[in-house]
């Protein structure tokens, strides 16, 4: 089962915090989706307003085309995989998966069938009849994901499942996810505050600041060509380089640029570290000069480097280098950067 | 020496503990008349004698129905209060709090007097009924307290599961609630049956024809001193020990594992 979703024009205020801002989303049936943003940007406000755990203050919210702002949880297509898991530790893990199922009416017998069918989507066929407090994290959190998906919800809202694990599993569990995802074939909506996560696993990023959606797109398009100054720096490291409009184009400190500005004034030229390239540009390319090698530090698939440009020393620029031969601190480059790399955004008040 | 002392000092405190209870118990056996040494001998006669005796069997009766049912209504009460403060938001909710609270503060005399007022100007004649409101009154604080203390965030997302799996208020209550609090419920059942047991002035206050056994012990006291005094006070003590026992071996033993 799966649905769209619709938000509409959405706001809500906490007493005096505005805390969702003109939120306006449309989510396609069967898509996974992660709300990507810092602590208190929102967005597990607006998941709970998508699972009807709080009634937002204006604005509608539709799920396969029904209204469903003031319906409750219950009455929801939806069901919510909680931070904590909220497994019910007096119930084995069959009754746990089953109680959503119980609460539907379905016979014992039915039921517990179904239960064991969802354990073994998650790989716990062996382990209906144990108690959550004797399993792992990863395990607990699997559960959870059984029970939530039991219900044969059309919308499954997952609010930071992944939080309370280990780098090494979340990966792991991040792969399965997905693949689940893509079995049941129902629509994902998932919280996080983890950019690599929201990469690995999302067809669709929504990302999130103070109430406002920033920007909403595929994991590449949101990491090569951010909307915002802040959905590119949330997305991962970022050269920040100043810039401003002059009469007849654009003047960074390494030379006029052949862009278009989004403002006229000043400006925030961009560039990703791994987009900073040695040698000198070609044609479409910007040259930035010699640059002195600050320090190095090896990474295995890279060699992340701080250099200071001869065109700006008042400037520290972050380059992820090829690991194999890297230069010595103190040593000179030529640096270049590809005209498709660049972003421009009018600088921050 | 120092090594010693800490050890002294535990077996001094245990004996000042014990030692009166353990007179009592033994006294309890005495083959003879008076409950005081020399010990002339051991014998069950006196447990025989209380045993065989209508009234002290009548109020050992009244005393466990009066713990049992004034300890369920109790929790019943304690829990729901305890509920509603924990899982919503209400107007003055420190207040209610504190006055749910206040009562374990007042002395039992008092608390007592004021029924039986309350109880005289209501018209409400004495019975084991009055004497089973009282101990309501005074072990619903202590279930309010103890049950409001083990409501913690992690329930209430469980029960948030619960009404999002399309469980009604009364199933999540009933199959997610009580189920994870039944340690903290049953403790609290506990703790006010054996405060119940042992209660004596709200009772003496309370009760007119069907007395209590705390109260019907008084009575004997006043015919003076005898060993089936200390087999009822020995029975009395049992029953407090293995309301204990049940208690730790049915909640604490199983919140350990």
């Amino acid at each position: 089962m799966t649905a769209t979703v619709t938000v509409e024009a959405l706001d809500h205020w906490f007493g005096e915090l505005h805390a969702l801002k003109d939120i306006v989303l449309e989510i396609e049936a069967g898509e996974y989706v992660t709300l990507l943003g810092p602590s208190g940007c929102g967005k597990t406000t607006l998941l709970s307003i998508l699972g009807g755990f709080l009634d937002p203050s204006r604005g509608r919210v539709l799920i396969g085309g029904r209204d469903m702002t003031h319906v409750p949880p219950a009455k929801r297509p939806t069901t919510t995989m909680f931070q904590d898991y909220a497994l019910f530790p007096h119930m084995s893990l069959r009754d746990n998966v089953a109680f959503g199922l119980r609460m539907g009416g379905m016979a014992r017998r039915a039921r517990h069938a179904r239960a064991d069918e969802m354990l073994d989507l998650v790989g716990l066929a062996a382990d209906g009849s144990r108690r959550p407090h004797e399993l792992s994290g990863g395990q607990r959190q699997r559960v959870a994901l059984a029970r939530a998906l039991a219900v044969q919800p059309e919308v499954l809202l997952l609010d930071e499942p992944l939080g309370a694990l280990d780098l090494k599993l979340r990966r792991s569990m991040q792969d399965e996810l997905k693949a689940i995802q893509r079995r049941v074939g129902t629509t994902f909506v998932h919280v996080t505050h983890d950019q690599e996560e929201a990469m690995a696993i999302a067809d669709r990023i929504v990302v999130m600041n103070a109430g406002r959606i920033e920007d909403a797109g595929s994991p590449s398009r949101i990491y090569r060509r951010p909307a915002t100054l802040f959905a590119a720096g949330f997305m991962g490291e970022m050269n920040r380089i100043p810039a401003r409009t002059t009469g007849d184009g654009i003047e960074t400190p390494f030379g006029p640029l052949a862009m278009a500005a989004p403002v006229t004034g000043d400006l925030v030229l961009c560039l990703r570290p791994e987009a900073i390239l040695q040698g000198e540009g070609t044609a479409g390319t910007l040259d930035m000069g010699r640059a002195e090698v600050l320090d190095v530090a090896f990474f295995g698939t890279h060699c992340r480097a701080h250099l200071r440009p001869e065109a700006a020393p008042d400037l520290v620029l972050v380059a992820h280098l090829p690991p194999a031969d890297p230069p010595e601190a103190g040593k000179h480059l030529t640096l270049s950067a590809q005209a498709k790399d660049l972003t421009l955004y009018p600088k921050e008040a | 020496m120092m090594r010693l002392l800490p050890w002294l000092y535990l077996a001094a405190m245990f004996t000042f503990i014990y030692l009166p209870v353990g007179v009592l118990v033994l006294f309890s056996f005495q083959d003879g008349g008076l409950p005081v040494p020399p010990v002339e001998g051991l014998s069950l006669r006196w447990y025989a004698d209380i045993l065989t005796d209508r009234r002290l069997v009548d109020a050992l009766t009244n005393s466990l129905i009066v713990a049992i049912s004034s300890g369920a209504v109790a929790v019943v009460l304690g829990f729901c209060a305890a509920y509603a403060l924990a899982r919503h938001v209400l107007p003055g909710a420190a207040l209610l709090r504190g006055l749910l609270i206040a009562p374990l503060t007042v002395s039992y005399l008092i608390v007592g007097l004021g029924l039986l007022m309350v109880m005289n100007r209501l018209g409400i004649g004495l019975s084991l009924w009055t004497a089973g409101i009282g101990h309501v009154v005074i072990n619903l604080p202590i279930c309010f307290a103890i049950i409001y203390a083990s409501m913690g965030a992690q329930h209430k997302n469980a029960e948030r599961a619960a009404r999002d799996l399309g469980a009604n208020e009364a199933q999540v209550v009933l199959l997610v609630t009580v189920p994870m609090l039944a340690p903290a419920i049953l403790a609290a059942f506990f703790l006010s049956v054996t405060l119940s047991w042992d209660e004596f002035i709200i009772a003496f206050l309370l009760t007119r024809f069907d007395v209590t056994l705390p109260v019907e012990i008084w009575n004997l006291l006043r015919s003076g001193l005898s060993p089936r005094l200390n087999a009822v006070g020995s029975i009395v003590f049992l029953v407090s020990v293995t309301t204990v026992l049940v208690l730790e071996l049915l909640v604490f033993r199983r919140r350990r594992s």
